[in-house]
Formats: C-alpha cells, sequence, structure tokens
C-alpha cells in the first residue's frame, strides 16, 4: 500500500468508527477502551513501535499521513496518552524484553492504563528531589510515600513511579524507575479538582505497597536515567499535539474565532493574522522536528522548545479569544470559559516554561550551569520541598 | 513538503560557509562591498547563477537552493549586490533574456531590481527611483514599465547617459542603496510583466538572509555568554540572560521552519506560495530584529560601540525589516489571503 493509500484507508476508517459525541477525556471509560481495541486491531495504534512487541512497525510517514487524517475527528484517546506517549515508550527504550512482552501490547489495544507517577507535594520542577522510598526486601521492593498531579492515576492499571532507593548518595544517583500495580491494595488514588473544575490528575499514596524485581526499570540507583528518558518523550508528544491547522474543536482557534467575531475591524483582523503567524510557525517547527526524526536526526533536547512554544501559544491563544469575543466568553457553558482555565496546563505539566527555558539554555545552546549546591550532598543532608 | 535539507543543499552550505569565511570575515565587512570577493564568489561557487536556469549556463537549482545560499551571505553579512542580482534573477527567470541571465551566471553582471514602475518609450525610460538596492554596484536595472500598449519589464545599463546615481547614506553600513534618476536613459524591452510570483520569490529570499542574519547574532551572543563574567559567574549561567537566550533560540527554529517551507513552496507548490511568503516576512522579518536587538543588548556597553560588530546585525536586520515595504504590509497581505 503507498502512502496515499494508507491514507485513504485511514480516513475511511476514521470516518466508520469516530463517533459524533466522542470527546478526547474518559468521560465513558468503557466506549474509550472499546474504542481503542478496535483502533489497535485496525493497525491505527503504535504505527511506529517495534511490531516484534506489538507495535505496526511503519515509519514516521505512516504515522504523519495517520494524524493529518485523525485531525479531523475527535477520538476518545485522552486516557491513553501517558502511556502512549511516555511510559510506553519509555519501557521499550529501557525496559527488558519481559517487560516489554508483558506491557507494550496491552497498553497498545487500550487494555491497560498507565500513569506516570514522578512529581510529589515537594518535588516538581526539582522532581530529583522526590522522597518516596522504595526498600528492598529479597526479591521485591517495598515503596512507602506520596505523588501528586498525576494525571489519569484514577483509571489507571499500572504507573511508572520514580523512587528513592538510596538516601547517602547525592540526589540524582539515588533513585530507581519501576512499574507499580495501581491495583495493589496499598496504593490509594485521590481525584484532585483541577482549576478547570475536573479531576484530571489526582494524589496517589503507597502503603507498604509491594513491587517484584521484575519490574524495575533499569538499574537500580539509575533511575533518573530512566526518568531523563521519559521526559525527553514526554516534550515530544505534548508539543507534537498540535498539527497543521485544523484544530478540530478549539474554540480558540483561528477558524472558530473568525465565525465568533467582527472581522471588518482592522483591529480584530490583525490580531487574528498574529494568531494565524504564531500557530503556523509552531506547526511548521512540529512538522519540521518530525521529518528530522524521520531523516534519523534525534531532536532530543529541542523538543523542550516545542513544548514551550505551545505552551506559549495556547495560554495566548485562549487569552486572545477571551478578549475578542468578550463577557459572554467568561460564562460557563461558554468553550472559551473552559479553554481560558485549561490553558496554564500546558505551561506547567511536563515542566514549566522556566525548566523548559533552562533546558534549552544547558543542553540545546550549551551554556554554563548555574552554580548549583546541590549535586555534590547526599540527599539526606539536602533541603528539599516547601520550608520556611 | 520539506523542511529538511538534503545532503546537497547541506554541501552548498558548506562550501560558501567556508569560503565566506575565509574570504569575507566579519572584520572586513564594515569596509563594505569587495568586487574581487563577489567575482570569486561567482566564479569559484558559481553562486550568481545558482537559479538560473541551465540553458543560460545557471545551475537551474530552485529557491530551496538560492535560500541556504543566501542564509549564508545573510550571516556573513556579505556587502555588495548578491541579493539585488538574485532579486533581478527571480526577475529574469519569468521574463527570460539571454544576455542578462548569462552575464548573471557567468558572474560578469551585478544586477538589481526594483518595483517601482518606470515610463517606457519603446527604447527609453524615465522615472526617479529614490532607493535602489545596490544600485551603485549594479551594472543593470532591471524594471517593471508602462508602454503605450501594456506593462513591460526592461533593463538599463546604469553607466548609460540619461542615467544619474547618488549613493545614500544608509543605517547598514554593509549594503548600500542609491537614488537612481532616469531620464531618456536607454533600455531593452525583456517581454510583458509577468502576473504574478516576483514578489513572493523577494519575500522568501530576504526571509533566508534574515535567517542567517539571526542565526549569526544568536551564535555570537551565546559565545559571548560562555566566556563574558559578572559577580563571579559567567553571564550566561544568569536566567536573566540564559531564558532571552532560549527563547532566541526558539525563535530560530521556527523562522528556519517557515524559511524552508516558504522556499519549497517556492518550487513546487505555487499556491501555498502567497501565504507562505506573506508568512515568511511577517514571522521572520520581526523575529530577525528582535534576535539582533536582544544580541546587541546582552552584549553590554560594549555592543553599542562603533568598534564591535553587534550593530552591524542590528542595522542589517532593521534594513531587511523594512526593505519590501512598512511589514504591516505582508500583515494585511496575510489577512487578506485568510479572507478574514
Ligand atoms: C495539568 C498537569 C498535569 C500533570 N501531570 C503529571 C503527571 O501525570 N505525572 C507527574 O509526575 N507530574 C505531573 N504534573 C506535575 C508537573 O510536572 C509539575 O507541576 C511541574 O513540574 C512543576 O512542579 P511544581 O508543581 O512542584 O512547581 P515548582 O517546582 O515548585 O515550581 C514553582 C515555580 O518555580 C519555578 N522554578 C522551579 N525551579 C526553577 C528553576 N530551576 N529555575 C527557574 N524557575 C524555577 C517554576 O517554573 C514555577 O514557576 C502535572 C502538572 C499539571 C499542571
Amino acid at each position: 500500500m503507498n502512502l496515499a493509500e494508507y491514507r485513504r484507508a485511514a480516513r475511511a476508517w476514521l470516518e466508520e468508527n469516530a463517533q459524533a459525541g466522542d470527546r478526547p477525556e474518559a468521560g465513558d471509560l468503557a466506549r474509550a477502551k472499546e474504542f481503542m481495541a478496535r483502533f489497535y486491531d485496525a493497525g491505527y495504534s503504535g504505527i511506529t513501535w517495534p511490531a516484534r512487541w506489538g507495535g505496526q512497525g511503519l515509519t514516521e510517514a505512516e504515522e504523519r499521513a495517520f494524524a493529518a487524517e485523525a485531525r479531523h475527528f475527535t477520538l476518545p484517546t485522552y486516557v491513553f496518552s501517558i502511556g502512549l506517549g511516555m511510559t510506553g515508550p519509555t519501557v521499550l527504550d529501557r525496559g527488558t524484553d519481559e517487560q516489554r512482552e508483558r506491557f507494550i501490547r496491552p497498553l497498545l489495544r487500550g487494555e491497560e492504563i498507565w500513569c506516570q507517577l514522578f512529581s510529589e507535594p515537594g518535588a516538581g520542577s526539582d522532581v530529583a528531589s522526590l522522597q518516596t522510598r522504595a526498600v528492598r526486601d529479597g526479591d521485591h521492593w517495598v515503596v512507602n510515600g506520596q505523588k501528586v498531579w498525576t494525571s489519569i492515576a484514577q483509571y489507571a492499571d499500572w504507573g511508572l513511579l520514580l523512587a528513592r532507593t538510596n538516601v547517602d548518595v547525592p540526589k540524582h544517583k539515588g533513585l530507581t524507575m519501576f512499574v507499580v500495580d495501581m491495583h495493589h491494595p496499598g496504593v490509594t488514588v485521590r481525584p484532585l479538582k483541577d482549576m478547570s473544575g475536573r479531576a484530571n490528575f489526582n494524589e496517589v499514596f503507597f502503603d507498604n505497597v509491594t513491587i517484584p524485581d521484575e519490574h524495575r526499570v533499569g538499574e537500580v540507583d539509575d533511575g533518573w536515567s530512566v526518568a531523563v528518558t521519559t521526559l525527553l518523550h514526554e516534550r515530544l508528544s505534548i508539543s507534537a499535539g498540535v498539527g497543521m491547522g485544523g484544530q478540530k474543536d478549539n474554540p480558540a482557534s483561528l477558524e472558530a474565532l473568525r465565525q465568533a467575531v467582527d472581522t471588518s475591524d482592522p483591529l480584530v483582523r490583525d490580531q487574528l493574522v498574529e494568531l494565524h503567524i504564531r500557530s503556523r510557525a509552531l506547526a511548521l517547527f512540529n512538522q519540521r522536528l518530525a521529518q528530522e526524526t524521520e531523516a534519523g536526526i534525534f531532536p532530543g533536547a529541542r523538543g523542550s522548545a516545542a513544548k514551550l512554544l505551545l505552551a506559549e501559544l495556547t495560554l495566548f491563544q485562549a487569552d486572545l479569544a477571551t478578549q475578542l469575543v468578550g463577557p459572554e466568553s467568561v460564562v460557563a457553558g461558554h468553550p472559551l470559559a473552559q479553554a481560558i482555565s485549561l490553558a496554564p496546563g500546558f505551561a506547567l505539566g511536563g515542566g514549566t516554561n522556566e525548566i523548559m527555558r533552562n533546558i534549552i539554555g544547558d543542553r540545546v545552546l550549551g551554556l554554563p550551569p548555574e552554580p548549583r549546591v546541590d549535586k555534590t550532598v547526599p540527599f539526606k543532608d539536602l533541603k528539599v520541598g516547601t520550608q520556611a | 513538503m520539506k523542511l529538511v535539507l538534503s545532503q546537497e543543499q547541506q554541501q552548498l552550505r558548506e562550501s560558501v560557509r567556508s569560503f565566506l569565511r575565509a574570504a569575507s570575515p566579519l572584520p572586513k565587512v564594515r569596509h563594505g562591498y569587495d568586487p574581487q570577493v563577489y567575482a570569486r564568489l561567482n566564479g569559484e561557487l558559481g553562486l550568481s547563477g545558482l537559479i538560473v536556469p541551465e540553458e543560460y549556463g545557471g545551475a537551474g537549482a530552485g529557491m530551496a537552493e538560492l535560500a541556504v545560499a543566501l542564509e549564508e551571505t545573510g550571516a556573513a553579512l556579505l556587502p555588495g549586490p548578491f541579493l539585488a542580482t538574485a532579486f533581478a534573477a527571480i526577475a529574469l527567470t519569468r521574463t527570460p533574456d539571454k544576455e542578462l541571465l548569462s552575464g548573471i551566471a557567468e558572474g560578469r553582471v551585478a544586477a538589481t531590481l526594483t518595483e517601482h514602475e518606470l515610463a517606457c518609450d519603446g527604447t527609453t525610460v524615465r522615472g526617479t527611483l529614490t532607493q535602489v538596492l545596490s544600485g551603485m554596484e549594479a551594472d543593470v536595472l532591471v524594471a517593471p514599465a508602462s508602454t503605450g500598449d501594456g506593462m513591460v519589464m526592461v533593463a538599463v545599463e546604469l553607466g548609460a547617459p540619461g542615467v544619474s546615481r547618488t549613493p545614500l547614506e544608509t543605517l547598514d553600513v554593509t549594503r548600500g542603496q542609491a537614488r537612481v534618476v532616469l531620464e531618456g536613459a536607454p533600455c531593452r524591452v525583456l517581454g510583458p510583466q509577468p502576473e504574478s510570483g516576483i514578489g513572493d520569490r523577494l519575500c522568501v529570499a530576504v526571509a533566508a538572509e534574515q535567517l542567517g542574519v539571526m542565526r549569526a547574532a544568536l551564535d555570537a551572543i551565546v559565545a559571548y555568554a560562555k566566556i563574558r563574567v559578572a559577580f563571579g559567574r559567567y553571564i550566561g549561567s544568569y536566567q536573566g540572560v540564559k531564558h532571552k537566550l532560549a527563547d532566541m533560540h526558539c525563535k530560530l527554529e521556527q523562522a528556519e521552519s517557515i524559511v524552508r517551507y516558504a522556499a519549497w513552496a517556492a518550487d513546487e507548490a505555487p499556491d501555498e506560495l502567497p501565504g507562505a511568503a506573506a508568512l515568511a516576512q511577517a514571522y521572520v522579518g520581526r523575529a530577525c530584529f528582535e534576535v539582533a536587538r536582544d544580541h546587541l543588548l546582552l552584549h553590554g556597553g560594549i555592543g553599542y560601540t562603533w568598534e564591535h560588530d553587534a550593530h552591524l546585525f542590528y542595522k542589517r536586520a532593521k534594513a531587511d525589516e523594512v526593505l519590501l515595504g512598512p511589514p504591516r504590509l505582508h500583515r494585511a497581505r496575510l489577512a487578506q489571503l485568510l479572507e478574514l
């Protein structure tokens, strides 16, 4: 099948299988899982993932062809986004063959939902200062502690957990990555209402939760390098969410706004032009990153630039849209009231804008690091979290 | 759509870059146009003939390749009529003229283009052109002209009688402009004026140069931020500096993506060209000036001196931003194309 045929087939499949009432969020989990199974069976889940572990083994070209078609539809896939974008690729990159065999196919087929358990009340930007402990006990580990802001945890079957396994070494050197069973009786998930009024993220408590050593990802005390893999995937997958125009259902898109506002006013026109310029600039940058990846140039830390630009565009766009539409945009029920509430999330989740700028400065431009007090001190002697 | 350079294009970039590094290093550019460098650029690298069709002795390359070359000449702040000649070549590929195109391809002829309309009686032209890019260095002016029956493209020898040229004192000391008055200057009619496409390609060409200017400006300040110390630390380690540099990098990434896209559209997707060209000027022109400005500021006092190169980038960026008209025109064009 050539690319054009592939794309036509994808469109036909989407037309038949995407339902008008579908929302990205997990309104109806059964529907989302049923959709995902059909999505996988049709060959559209894990398009570029290795066939050996259940992926399709195709190239970025097919992935992009599919994404170009999918943009015209709304798919109920939000609950799978952490697994597909972050934890799945981490298991593929850094897991054992047994782990790949066990976890990848059910993840791609939507049979199992994943979450990412990194941030804690005392450790977000500086996630390496986290305090959740994992202590070895024979052939398994015992975990105690608390995570927070964990997206999708309330639906998750598995979590990718970063925990401290050694307090006598500097903070980056005493972390280990695990796959934790979210159904373990010692795991408590409490949904947290976010500023939009929805509960998409959670607090997660671990009370003597056991994890078999086979579910450790990477070496003991080498969890930081595994986490870096996850975070790289995270930034790329967040930023790749923007496509070339056609932002279906986005009430702050140019297409939506041109219907909603009076474009005979030259000031309005110019603001919409600014929105167009910024959206196109980012969409083209994302396309270029995708083409580079296809050509074998891994974007690495440059993905942080795309993530930062998306966060800024999202804030700008919702802000502009509410200004243009006026009073009605801030009344419940107006889609922009939701959009303006959701907008800050992009600038926080997956690393804040400041952290993205640090990464671009340090890793992409090679600028000198800030003086640090936390790199050589053993973790147990370090000041962490919120302290007066 | 192709947003990544091919191997050949990377080679082209490398050869132009290493040539300019040796032949036209930054300390030299403030002394202005060096015809010898220009001749070698065209002779050794054949750059002036890059987009000239092969039948006229050129390389027959597209805007994508021209953009690669212009990015490098921009980064080097190359003085002289390279951009102006590229402008003329862009116009001449639409109204081909063997003599001029082969002259440009061989590097014998430096040319320039105006979009301002002259009056033509068939053999001579009249008109006052207040600002002609590289007007003193160019041998030939290509221009649209009105005749009794319709619009044509004409070529005017700038050394001929009936032509008076006055150099302008331009902000950008690395590239000149001239006031050109034509009073019955002899001209050659090249053919009817093409319907469209020239202006859009000029937008793409300038954006490519701007991309080079901004890349070089960012490189320069990143390098300085790694060696300049204040309060016992490299300035690049301060977030007030680092974060600004990160934002400049983001602008560069987007600008490069847009330039590649617009050049691709010029070569392969004429339907997309008008929107891509206006986008290129609207985004890259502004981004280039902002980056050049912040690169100057982050140098501190030394950046404000005549001695230092920072102002050369700042001034080229400003001159380029307004070269094709007030930038609002590109935004207005986008509004029109988007049917707002
Ligand atoms: C919608 C959403 C979903 C999320 N989902 C998940 C998830 O699924 N899993 C998960 O593990 N986490 C998740 N997070 C957590 C997210 O990664 C953190 O909130 C984020 O990294 C910031 O950490 P923090 O909240 O502790 O803020 P802090 O780190 O306390 O930051 C406070 C402020 O200080 C600034 N700051 C901190 N350090 C620096 C520095 N070095 N230089 C300059 N400024 C600095 C920050 O930019 C910020 O402005 C999510 C967050 C949101 C908002």
